[in-house]
């Protein structure tokens, strides 16, 4: 560090009675009930879906995948997904409606770049990462199973 | 040779040059804050009618200049020097603004310290008698500084309870020997400062050090202490910043107890307008100063100020690297006439 500075412990041990903490049970509770209700709102539109069109669960469940993507962009695209984003937190973001919102969020911004290195290429500014280690990690979990042979 | 610099940081103006107009353009959300009756422009629109918000931001700086050098019913060409800066890339902001105006231009990057930096600039150059008028101008806007710094607008996050909120504005002061208004008495040059913060949403920790560091030089440059000051206000400290600011200032014995304030809790009603730690950006101390404080001195309210802008010297790519945050704070001392 500088000199004639405080080392770096001191400042921060000074300073840490004064940064506000948030209100985690609130948060969590937030959190809580706006992710579930989009649980719940997935697993109604799967039943209804899956008993409707007489469709088998995995391809119900598919169906569900797209629909709740397209809700989660159409929400993101009037406006109203950061509106619940601000109050649910995690709630909003770990479904996969968040997924959509991470992705359509970067693309409206950078439209006026260009639908090139605007769109197109900042669409998985955010949504990249959760790409790359997600697939990286599935690989890694198949090529175990392949040789643990696990049942 | 006059010498005009005193102590360590410090010029002290013989001809102490006067700030002869003032003009500060805000967007909407600053347009329903406290200080809204003391601005020149509220926009309807944080887009001003344009295609981007970048856009938007160079003509609010265009704007308020014309409108500033209007006031005084000074023609643009003759302004001798423009000196501004924002928060963008390659000062995006400021340039396009210049490149309208053809008034010879200085650009600055002290993030948000660069109203007190500019306004310093300024005052030395009418100074040193190269020339008669020059022009201090900042701006910053919400919409650009989050899609350069922080996410896509509407990306479904939480803000953390530390961060603040960029002020969409812009403000022009002109400065000249000629003429009425009141005037520069000093400019302290800040240090960069870094005491170790590394978290980009909470900038008022980082850039309270920087602050406390100028007015401690400042006053011991100077002579002078607190109390012959009316006002002693940082840039965009926030609430959070204020009171770290204040708490360190105590401890290096200096009381401002009763005198201290900050731009950036001035503007917003952080409880109503939801904006957290308070105001931020190029253009929180800029529209204050421009609008409302510059007003009060006028009408002799103020009559002493010392005007702090704190500038938090951090970048997308050195936070992503894992760098603290250097700070910095400039302060100009303004008396009324």
């Amino acid at each position: 560090m500088k000199k004639n500075q405080p080392s770096q412990s001191d400042y921060e041990k000074f300073i840490e009675d004064k940064i506000p903490k948030p209100n985690y049970l609130k948060n969590c509770t937030w959190a809580f009930i706006v992710g579930g209700l989009i649980c719940t709102i997935g697993q109604f539109i799967h039943n209804r879906i899956e008993a409707a069109l007489n469709l088998s669960h995995l391809d119900a469940t598919n169906a569900t995948i797209l629909i709740m993507i397209f809700i989660g962009a159409s929400l993101t695209g009037i406006g109203v997904y950061d509106l619940i984003g601000k109050r649910a937190g995690a709630g909003s973001i770990v479904p996969i409606t968040g997924f959509a919102n991470s992705i359509v969020a970067p693309a409206m911004e950078f439209k006026r770049e260009g639908y090139v290195f605007g769109i197109a290429a900042r669409m998985f500014v955010l949504a990249g990462p959760v790409l790359v280690y997600g697939i990286t990690s599935s690989v890694v979990v198949g090529i175990l199973y392949y040789f643990l042979k696990i049942r | 040779m006059l010498n005009k610099k005193i102590g360590k940081q410090t010029i002290k103006f013989l001809e102490a040059p006067k700030i002869i107009s003032a003009n500060a353009i805000v967007g909407p959300k600053e347009g329903e804050g406290p200080l809204a009756q003391h601005f020149d422009t509220i926009l309807d629109d944080d887009l001003f009618g344009l295609k981007s918000w970048e856009k938007a931001e160079s003509k609010m700086i265009e704007e308020t200049v014309k409108a500033a050098a209007s006031k005084i019913k000074l023609s643009i060409k003759d302004i001798d020097y423009f000196f501004a800066g924002d928060l963008l890339n390659q000062l995006m902001s400021s340039t396009f603004a210049a490149r309208d105006l053809q008034i010879p231009y200085i650009g600055l990057f002290g993030a948000c310290s660069t109203l007190t930096e500019s306004l310093s600039l300024s005052a030395m150059m009418i100074d040193g008698g190269y020339g008669d008028y020059a022009v201090a101008a900042t701006s910053s806007h919400f919409s650009t500084a989050e899609r350069q710094f922080r996410f896509p607008l509407e990306l479904g996050n939480q803000r953390p309870l530390t961060s603040q909120w960029t002020v969409t504005g812009a403000g022009a002061a002109i400065l000249s020997n000629k003429g009425k208004g009141p005037s520069i008495a000093y400019a302290t040059i800040g240090k960069v400062i870094d005491f170790g913060i590394f978290d980009a949403n909470n900038m008022g920790a980082a850039m309270a050090p920087a602050a406390v560091d100028t007015i401690k030089t400042h006053f011991s440059d100077t002579g002078l202490s607190p109390s012959d000051y009316d006002l002693i206000i940082t840039g965009d400290l926030g609430v959070i910043g204020m009171d770290i600011a204040k708490d360190l200032l105590m401890k290096e014995g200096i009381n401002v107890s009763h005198n201290f304030s900050d731009c950036g809790v001035k503007i917003f009603d952080h409880e109503k307008q939801d904006t957290h730690a308070g105001g931020s950006g190029c253009g929180c101390s800029a529209v204050v100063f421009c609008g409302y404080l510059y007003t009060e001195l006028i009408e002799k309210k103020i009559k002493n100020l010392l005007l702090v802008s704190t500038g938090a010297l951090l970048s997308p790519t050195s936070i992503q690297q894992g760098e603290s945050i250097p700070s910095i704070a400039h302060a100009v001392a303004i008396r009324s006439s």
